[in-house]
């Protein structure tokens, strides 16, 4: 009797809280656990904010292959890049993500193209929204990698030694706006076709292989069946592909050529 | 090399003498039969004469006055002098004014990305993504325009030949844009040294950026010139 009295029954929440502490304890404690964070991760028991654990926390983890451990404290400022170089590759990401959604309800051929998006509106749940934060991110990413470069011009951090991820930069420009314009024509509506009727006939003016040129990426003298598929393959693979070498390239130089560059 | 003081050579060997169990002469004695101020090297005296005497503490060297006697146990070595690091050591790494990537970048990064995603997801509840009718090859919409961000190569299109509009002026400017690092050998990247590079740029940025606005909406039909205000912006998000 005198015992019951010391100890007061534990509230039922009270038991949960214990129960939920106890089961991460033994969670965190497992093998499973700790091979997968390791030392220095914040999702690793007894994580504490420690110079040395701030260390580990990149140089333990697949971060390290994008940061090193410290930079320069002026690199942090988001007053200096505008985030805009971050921005247009989480764009790309969202981009990624929505895009394998989408690829899920598409078939790339002239008489699904067009009703396949219809239906993603009407029949598709989230359908619509995030063909939307496809369009809108696309649009987004087009802006802010031009940003980006107007931001590393009037900084002057093309000079040396970052000239020649200048020279990458400007082709991941194109890539990018070659990305969007692949991706104009899919949806296979009034909008896509004569937009990139317009800018095909463009090519055609190139001197010397000009005609050859539009003929491949078209295949064919006009747009047509074959010119959705082309441009479905070279949007959701080929140009992606070489996209993410070059931004690989792009990140690589960055810390290659001291992190970025210094104050004006 | 280290060029050992007589006095403790001299010293050393008589302790080792005295170890031994042999009689030695005392230490003393055998300081004293030396000359004064041999013992101890020249260089290293007038050293410690300019700091100021060996009890100071300011110097870079003090040294200590050797033991009448070894030590104790026999023991030979003993401290001879305390050198302090800035007299040695030339620091020539500079640790620099440097932050960890965690949590100082990677929090800003995250907020930055929670931050995108966010407004993208916002304005894509609001706000459809165009899907007009089904591509007909039989009717060209009045007027038909290239997505935006190729409106300036429309617009050029409008001016020049399309060898000239679609050619050469885009073909000049992609080389001189990918070679801008190797044409602008100035150095400085400090604003007040670079007025020319600036104003080429701004020029040249803002060249398309109006024909972009123009071509978006200041076109109407037949791709002819109107006013916003006349025609509307209905087309606005038929992006
Ligand atoms: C897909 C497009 C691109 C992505 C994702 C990207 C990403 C980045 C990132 C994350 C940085 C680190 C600093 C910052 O955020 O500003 C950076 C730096 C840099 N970028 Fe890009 N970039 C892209 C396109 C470009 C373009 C179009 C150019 C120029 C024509 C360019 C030239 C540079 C240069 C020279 C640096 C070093 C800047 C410095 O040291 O201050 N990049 N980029």
């Amino acid at each position: 009797m005198a015992n019951m009295i010391e100890k007061p029954k534990q509230s039922l929440p009270e038991k949960l809280q214990q129960g939920a502490t106890a089961a991460a304890d033994w969670m965190q404690d497992s093998q499973f656990w700790t091979s997968i964070f390791r030392p220095g991760s914040i999702f690793r028991k007894g994580y504490t904010d420690s110079p040395r654990n701030r260390s580990y926390v990149i140089m333990n983890s697949v971060l390290y292959h994008l940061h090193p451990v410290k930079v320069k404290r002026h690199a942090v400022k988001v007053s200096y890049t505008l985030c805009l170089g971050g921005l247009s590759f989480f764009l790309f990401i969202l981009l990624t993500i929505t895009g394998i959604f989408l690829m899920f309800f598409y078939r790339p051929t002239a008489a699904a193209a067009w009703s396949d998006i219809e239906s993603l509106h009407t029949q598709v749940s989230f359908g619509l929204l995030v063909r939307n934060m496809h369009r809108w991110g696309a649009h987004l990413m087009c802006l802010s990698v031009f940003l980006h470069m107007a931001r590393v011009f009037y900084h002057g951090a093309y000079k040396a030694p970052r000239e020649f991820n200048w020279v990458v930069g400007v082709i991941l420009l194109k890539l990018t706006l070659l990305l969007s314009f692949t991706g104009y024509l899919l949806p296979w509506d009034q909008l896509s076709l004569w937009a990139v009727t317009v800018g095909t006939n463009m090519m055609g003016f190139t001197p010397v292989f000009g005609d050859q040129v539009r003929f491949v990426l078209l295949g064919g003298k006009q747009i047509g069946a074959e010119t959705l598929l082309r441009w479905y393959v070279l949007h959701v693979l080929m140009l992606p592909f070489v996209l993410v070498i070059f931004l690989a390239i792009h990140f690589w130089r960055v810390r290659k050529d001291g992190g970025i560059s210094g104050p004006l | 090399m280290t060029e050992i003081p007589e006095h403790l050579l001299k010293r050393s060997q008589e302790a080792k003498a005295k170890a031994d169990g042999g009689s030695a002469p005392p230490a003393e004695a055998a300081a004293s039969s030396d000359d004064d101020g041999e013992t101890i090297p020249r260089s290293l005296l007038e050293q410690s004469q300019q700091e100021g005497g060996p009890a100071t503490s300011g110097g870079g060297v003090a040294t200590i006055a050797p033991p009448a006697m070894a030590g104790p146990s026999g023991n030979t070595h003993r401290l001879l002098t305390v050198v302090k690091s800035g007299s040695i050591q030339d620091v020539k790494a500079n640790p620099g004014d440097k932050v960890h990537v965690w949590p100082h970048l990677l929090a800003p990064e995250f907020t930055a990305a929670l931050f995108i995603t966010a407004f993208t997801l916002v304005f894509s509840l609001f706000i459809n993504a165009p899907l007009l009718e089904l591509a007909n090859h039989n009717a060209t919409p009045n007027p038909s325009k290239a997505p935006w961000y190729f409106l300036g190569l429309q617009e050029l299109l409008t001016m020049f030949d399309p060898m000239i509009a679609g050619v050469t002026i885009p073909g000049i400017v992609l080389v001189l844009l990918g070679f801008a690092p190797y044409i602008d050998r100035n150095p400085s990247n400090a604003p007040e040294d670079r007025k020319f590079a600036i104003c080429i740029q701004t020029i040249h940025l803002m060249f398309w950026a109006v024909l972009v606005i123009i071509g978006s909406f200041f076109r109407g039909q037949g791709f002819n010139f109107t006013y916003p205000w006349d025609t509307g912006l209905h087309g606005i998000f038929h992006l």
